[in-house]
């Protein structure tokens, strides 16, 4: 599976190519990261390609371990030390990988931002918010004076919904919600051209959440920053994403215009995570059989394949190749074709033993 | 996501102690029956119960014997849960919803109200008393990983309860209950999970685990706090019929706590919505879902995110967040955000400071900066009720403040802040807004559920017509 890309991958890299003509601000070609552990290298992302557009809201989902945050970090740069990274992640013309810390970190703030789950981690509880932003300010754009860093943090905070009387104050002093505004405005007081938002509401309520997912779709339209929306749950995609891209053991399985993708999921995948999603209007309890795959052993072929309802024989021998399904919806599944690769007998039912519930989960 | 996560520790110790006679697993027909005639006898009995936790200040507060009050995480809950029901307490964080399910099994001590128990009470219980009815009362938490000791393997875990409370005679004997309690909850074959340790497990397989534990003592009511909501899309239903098969097998009764709107749905016969550690509305679940009363409970199921895209994000999300329980809003609790409050419903000096402050991060810049200065520390108005004073900014008079006042009102006349305002005067050197006096709304009934809100009220919708009349154009 560590091969070169297939025939589908690269045509639909040349298309994807053509379209950056047009204006990507992202595009992620064949994107590898490995991590080394004691049981070996986990490929936690392995040949991910897609692009952004100005603007546009990627949603990126997937189940715990299926390589999603992983994904999202190394667009940023910000991966530990001792991963490989490989592919192509080109930013406004510029590649990414390889570009050595110095520059990176040039970039992240008036270029590249991230918004994490967990606000209270991520601002320093002995700082005042305003000493945040300052601080954030005076590395990126040193030429400013102090009252018009004042006025910008003013501006940034207002933006979000927190009042100027509490600028000075330090971050404990705030609700949740709170503090993920204050951790949106402080990635966005520099404007970046590309926001990575990795589970921004996870720990909010649902109300609280409403109001954060509201306030980063104003925010998208007013500045036109792309954005990467990782997260598990399947409703915040819908209501707030313009595509989707499902990930699952470290390949994007299915691509497309949200609406398009959950109103007629193409991967088997795509179909049983969408049933199996507990909703307001859910009547019966539907789930998919197994649990996702240890990385450091993924399943042969096709990995979703050992939990597929219409696997094939050649599901289990064969890695699928990427097609396209119209309306720029790529599918990597061999229900999908491309027919004329499927080997003599392949598209055969896949016979084998029934999952029993103690090796699910 | 862990809302709770210390609440695993307490794990280990819920479990309890049964007779060597009910080894089975034989479950009640009176029990089974009940459950499905949706009317059996009442298993618990909960009147009025509250349950404070008294706020810790620095040391020298201490040491000065200043009291810093107490926050009153369930404050007044009376509910009846029949044998064979699911309820569900449903809430966001800081409702009170964990704590209450906490109460319930002896777990924090309520400060006052009644918990009764198959016609027992277990307030004031002592512990040596309490211990023997642990054994049919249950708790799962949310977090199957720290709900496990990682040093326990399977045998030693599932059957501590019969350890701690020598219930099984032998070894033997007490694999035979852990290998049956095992296969019970799909832990298949029993042999083959045993000797696994927690690290060995899925998620899924954990909360099973967990189950497994639960179940071994054949409890009566398990109270379930968010038992999936830290497990993946893909494996949640399986531990939801789970649950619902162990509830057939076994006769068991269910709390079910959780944030989630789709599980409570779903897997509850009754839901109880709770906002700031009261019951606002409470009912079966087909009529809270299908023809929502409180204002509260209709916000949040708009809000909750569906998987279909030809559904937009709500228009109308209340703003603020949970207020701080120590101190709680006069009147509803919910008034602050809820978009469809009046005069009666408990508005106060913080309000307009909310007020002030939100149209001030909405504002362009130069009509900001002089609002800002008309008005003086905003903080003033915090605490205040009835006739409340407005600061003047510095070089201002009470006449610019109350002018300014008019203005807001006029920009925004539809907010409900404003119909709990009788008139905005200058009197003495201040300009100062009369509020209403609120009522603090208790559950009334409306159509088949019970709900707390003033909307509802007949005489509370009669005394704001009354007041409104009252109110200065």
């Amino acid at each position: 599976m560590t091969g070169g890309p297939a025939g589908g991958v690269a045509g639909g890299a040349a298309r994807d190519l053509v379209g950056a003509a047009t204006g990507s601000v992202l595009e992620v070609r064949d994107l590898r990261v490995w991590y080394g552990t004691a049981r070996g290298p986990v490929r936690a992302v392995d040949g991910v390609s897609f692009d952004l557009r100005p603007g546009e809201v990627l949603g990126l989902v997937g189940e715990s371990g299926c390589g999603k945050s992983t994904l999202g970090r190394a667009l940023l740069g910000l991966l530990p030390e001792g991963t490989a990274v490989d592919g192509r992640i080109r930013f406004k013309g510029r590649d990414l990988v390889g570009m050595s810390g110095r520059e990176l970190h040039a970039l992240r703030g008036p270029e590249l931002g991230l918004i994490f789950q967990e606000p209270m981690t991520r601002l320093n509880p002995l700082m005042k918010i305003s000493h945040h932003f300052v601080e954030a300010l005076k590395a990126h754009q040193p030429g400013l004076s102090k009252a018009e860093m004042r006025e910008r943090t003013i501006e940034a905070l207002r933006h979000v919904g927190i009042p100027p009387s509490r600028v000075d104050n330090f971050p404990h002093e705030f609700s949740g919600g709170m503090r993920q505004r204050i951790m949106i405005a402080l990635a966005l007081v520099l404007r970046p051209a590309f926001v990575v938002a990795d589970e921004p509401t996870t720990a909010l309520d649902v109300l609280v959440e409403a109001q954060i997912l509201r306030l980063l779709a104003n925010l998208r339209t007013e500045f036109d920053t792309a954005m990467l929306l990782i997260t598990h749950n399947l409703g915040i995609v819908a209501e707030t994403c313009d595509r989707v891209a499902v990930m699952y053991a470290g390949k994007i399985v299915e691509l497309g215009d949200a609406r398009d993708v959950f109103a007629d999921p193409k991967h088997p995948y795509t179909r049983e995570l969408l049933r199996s999603t507990i909703s307001l209007s859910t009547t019966g309890l539907h789930y998919i059989p197994g649990a996702p795959p240890d990385l450091a052993e993924p399943p042969a072929a096709c990995r979703f394949h050992p939990r597929c309802p219409e696997a094939m024989r050649v599901c289990a021998g064969v890695d699928p190749i990427e097609v396209r399904a119209g309306g720029g919806r790529r599918v990597l599944c061999w229900l999908h074709g491309p027919h004329d690769k499927v080997p003599p007998g392949g598209g055969e039912r896949l016979e084998r033993e029934a999952i029993s519930v103690a090796d699910e989960a | 996501m862990p809302t709770k996560p210390e609440a695993g520790a307490a794990a280990g110790n819920t479990a309890a102690t049964t007779t060597p006679g009910t080894a089975g697993t034989a479950p009640d027909p009176a029990a089974v029956d009940g459950a499905a005639a949706g009317g059996g006898e009442i298993l618990l009995d909960v009147r009025d119960l509250h349950v404070h936790f008294a706020l810790r200040g620095g040391w020298l507060d201490r040491f000065a014997g200043r009291d810093r009050g107490s926050v009153r995480a369930v404050d007044g809950v009376t509910f009846q849960l029949r044998r064979g029901e699911v309820l569900g307490l449903v809430g966001e964080s800081g409702s009170g919803k964990t704590t209450l399910g906490r109460a319930l099994l002896g777990l924090v001590p309520p400060a006052a109200g009644s918990i009764r128990y198959e016609g027992r009470e277990l307030v004031g219980l002592a512990e040596r008393r309490l211990r023997p009815l642990r054994r049919q009362l249950q708790m799962v938490f949310q977090d199957p990983h720290a709900s496990l000791n990682p040093t326990m393997d399977l045998e030693r875990a599932v059957g501590h309860p019969l350890r701690i409370h020598r219930l099984a005679a032998g070894e033997a004997a007490r694999r035979e209950r852990v290998a049956a309690a095992l296969e019970r909850v799909g832990l298949a074959p029993a042999e083959r999970f045993l000797t696994k340790f927690p690290g060995d497990l899925s998620g899924g397989q954990k909360q099973r685990a967990v189950l497994a534990r639960a179940t071994i003592l054949d409890p009566k009511l398990i109270v379930a706090d968010e038992p999936v909501s830290m497990l993946d899309m893909s494996v949640r239903a399986k531990i939801l019929e789970l649950m619902l098969d162990l509830k057939r097998q076994l006769g068991l009764t269910y709390v079910y706590i959780t944030h989630d709107l789709g599980t409570a749905k779903f897997l509850c016969d009754r839901v109880a919505i709770m906002y700031l550690g009261r019951i606002v509305e409470i009912g079966p679940t087909e009529e809270i879902f299908g023809d929502p009363k409180h204002p509260y409970t209709r916000s949040l199921l708009a809000a909750v995110p569906e998987p279909d895209p030809t559904k937009s994000l709500p228009r109308e999300v209340p703003r603020g967040e949970v207020p701080d329980a120590a101190v709680r809003p006069a009147g509803c609790a919910f008034h602050p955000r809820c978009p469809a409050a009046f005069e009666v419903c408990g508005w106060e000096g913080r309000d307009l400071r909310a007020l002030l402050e939100q149209r001030w991060t909405e504002l362009p810049e130069e009509q900001f900066m002089a609002e800002t200065s008309t008005i003086g520390d905003l903080a003033a108005l915090d605490g205040q009720t009835g006739t409340v004073g407005v600061p003047t900014g510095a070089g201002k008079t009470a006449e610019d403040v109350a002018a300014l006042l008019a203005e807001v009102r006029a920009g925004d006349p539809a907010e409900p802040l404003w119909r709990g305002v009788r008139a905005v005067r200058v009197a003495g050197g201040h300009a100062a807004a009369e509020f209403f006096d609120g009522v603090d709304p208790g559950l009334v009934q409306a159509g088949g559920v019970e709900v707390a809100c003033h909307l509802h009220d007949p005489e509370m919708t009669g005394l704001a017509d009354r007041l409104a009349a009252e109110r200065e154009r």
